[in-house]
């Protein structure tokens, strides 16, 4: 879709809250990259993601720079959401159309001037991987759940709106498989940001970015220093799943929830 | 001095837009605000009391707000001069969208909000159609599919419109508003002012205030039921 592919973004630093320098160099960010954005609420997480999501030139309150292929982005990337490389998906983020779900895809594709009309089914069946609670094309959208939800536009923007680079804020919450998601996200080529206070979300990303007082604090890249950490993290994870679907289908929880 | 003249239905979020506008440009221009709304505004004394800038209302009343604003323009621009403004903010309360308040040697901003359904545009045809550029807000609340859609439907109406997207209480997008601003030219004869387009004026029995039914009670532009079909074909 877009004419210049996208090799990198690159965030150059900008300010504090309290107008100290930010200490990074520059924030290189590349297909199949995944990043957490940890730190306490009002830290600036989102909007350090809303300046990736702006191409910040320096105008927006933090004063950072982003650069795409190591240049100002040209401006149809920045004003044109069908030419944005970036897709944010938000928790206030909604649907507001109602209509059913498979006609509510069909109108983006169609606004995309996609001909392929395999897409709208292969969308939905995406989706699904993404939530326990099926998506059926005939469901109202404004009917669906959070989870649903989300599922259907991180599905949108992966393969309607094909879009490089997904920002995620705070999506976990919503009840989504967030490992299959980082999977499917991963194995595209896309490059995925989540804004998290989720432990499996930060430990499944390559690198973490710690924010502090609307800065960058730090950048951190555990390699496989945090294993142990993460395989702890996805088996409480998993007891937390099962309690979960139990609890859901109407049961009492009296044994061990180990897989 | 220059001249921009806000408009959009309800709740759009036009005083967002134009609080995001005045706080980039004070510092470079000495802005004047003029409201114009139909019962009640508040909108004139916050600007004041956030910014320190010259600001007034005017309630319109009986009359549609969009005629109001035509007939205090003239007025509006030496009120701003005398302030010393070099940029005349004017945010109207346009109810009906069949008018477009916009005018010659102003800048026309037609700001419409994303939650208000992907038909809208359609609907508001009139303003879009003499705007020179539209501000999209609550675009963060939206999906993809429907910011893409929202757009489309607007280029529909009017392909030259200039599009920007915003979430105007964080102010992102905002720069290319404020730019589209200060490029547009200043006025250069106050005089020569003229609306863009003719509103559907028709000031009417019904506007000045008698309420029977039927078209028998009242002159001056009047439909009956059977040729009713075009009761507003403007520009």
């Amino acid at each position: 879709m877009n004419p210049t592919p996208i090799r990198e973004i690159t965030i150059l630093p900008g300010r504090s809250r309290s107008g100290e320098a930010e200490r990074f160099r520059e924030i290189t960010i590349r297909p199949g990259d995944t990043i957490s954005i940890v730190g306490p609420t009002g830290s600036g997480k989102s909007a350090l993601i809303n300046d990736i999501e702006v191409f910040a030139q320096n105008d927006t309150a933090t004063g950072r720079t982003v650069l795409v292929n190591g240049t100002s982005p040209p401006e149809e990337f920045v004003r044109d959401p069908a030419h944005k490389p970036v897709a944010l998906i938000t928790q206030n983020t909604r649907c507001l159309a109602d209509m059913a779900v498979a006609e509510f895809l069909a109108m983006h594709v169609r606004s995309r001037k996609i001909t392929d009309e395999g897409i709208i089914g292969r969308t939905i069946d995406l989706a699904n991987e993404f939530t326990g609670e099926a998506i059926r094309p005939d469901a109202r959208m404004t009917a669906l759940s959070g989870g649903q939800t989300r599922s259907l536009l991180v599905a949108d923007a992966v393969l309607i709106a094909a879009a490089p680079i997904l920002l995620l804020d705070e999506v976990e919450n919503a009840g989504i498989f967030k490992e299959r998601v980082i999977e499917v996200l991963r194995a595209g080529g896309k490059a995925v940001i989540f804004v998290t206070h989720d432990p499996l979300v930060s430990l499944l990303s390559a690198r973490r970015i710690v924010m502090r007082d609307g800065a960058v604090e730090r950048v951190i890249e555990p390699g496989d220093r945090e294993g142990a950490a993460l395989s702890e993290a996805r088996r409480l994870d998993g007891i937390l799943r099962r309690m979960r679907e139990e609890i859901r289908a109407g049961n009492l929880i009296t044994g061990s929830a180990e897989a | 001095m220059r001249l921009a003249v806000i408009a959009g239905p309800p709740s759009a979020g036009k005083t967002a837009v134009v609080r995001q506008a005045i706080r980039t440009l004070q510092d470079r221009y000495r802005i004047a605000y003029l409201k114009i709304d139909v019962v009640r505004a508040f909108e004139d004394e916050e600007l004041a009391a956030e910014f320190g800038i010259p600001a007034r209302k005017i309630y319109s009343g009986d009359l549609c707000p969009d005629h109001a604003g035509v007939m205090v323009m003239r007025d509006a621009i030496d009120w701003a001069g005398e302030e010393g403004a070099d940029l005349l903010l004017v945010e109207s309360a346009g109810l009906c969208l069949r008018c477009s308040p916009y005018t010659t040697q102003g800048l026309g901003i037609v700001v419409l909000s994303a939650i208000s359904g992907t038909n809208t545009p359609l609907k508001m045809a009139a303003m879009l159609a003499l705007a020179d550029i539209a501000v999209v807000t609550r675009i963060d609340l939206v999906s993809q599919a429907e910011k893409e859609v929202f757009r489309e439907k607007i280029r529909e109406t009017n392909p030259a419109l200039e599009i920007v997207e915003t979430n105007a209480l964080q102010g992102t997008g905002m720069r290319y508003l404020l730019r589209a601003i200060e490029d547009f030219p200043a006025i250069t004869d106050p005089d020569a002012i003229m609306l863009r387009g003719a509103p559907p004026l028709g000031v009417c029995t019904i506007c000045i205030g008698k309420t029977d039914i039927g078209w028998q009670h009242h002159f001056g532009v009047i439909r009956r039921l059977e040729d009713a079909d075009y009761l507003y074909r403007g520009d």
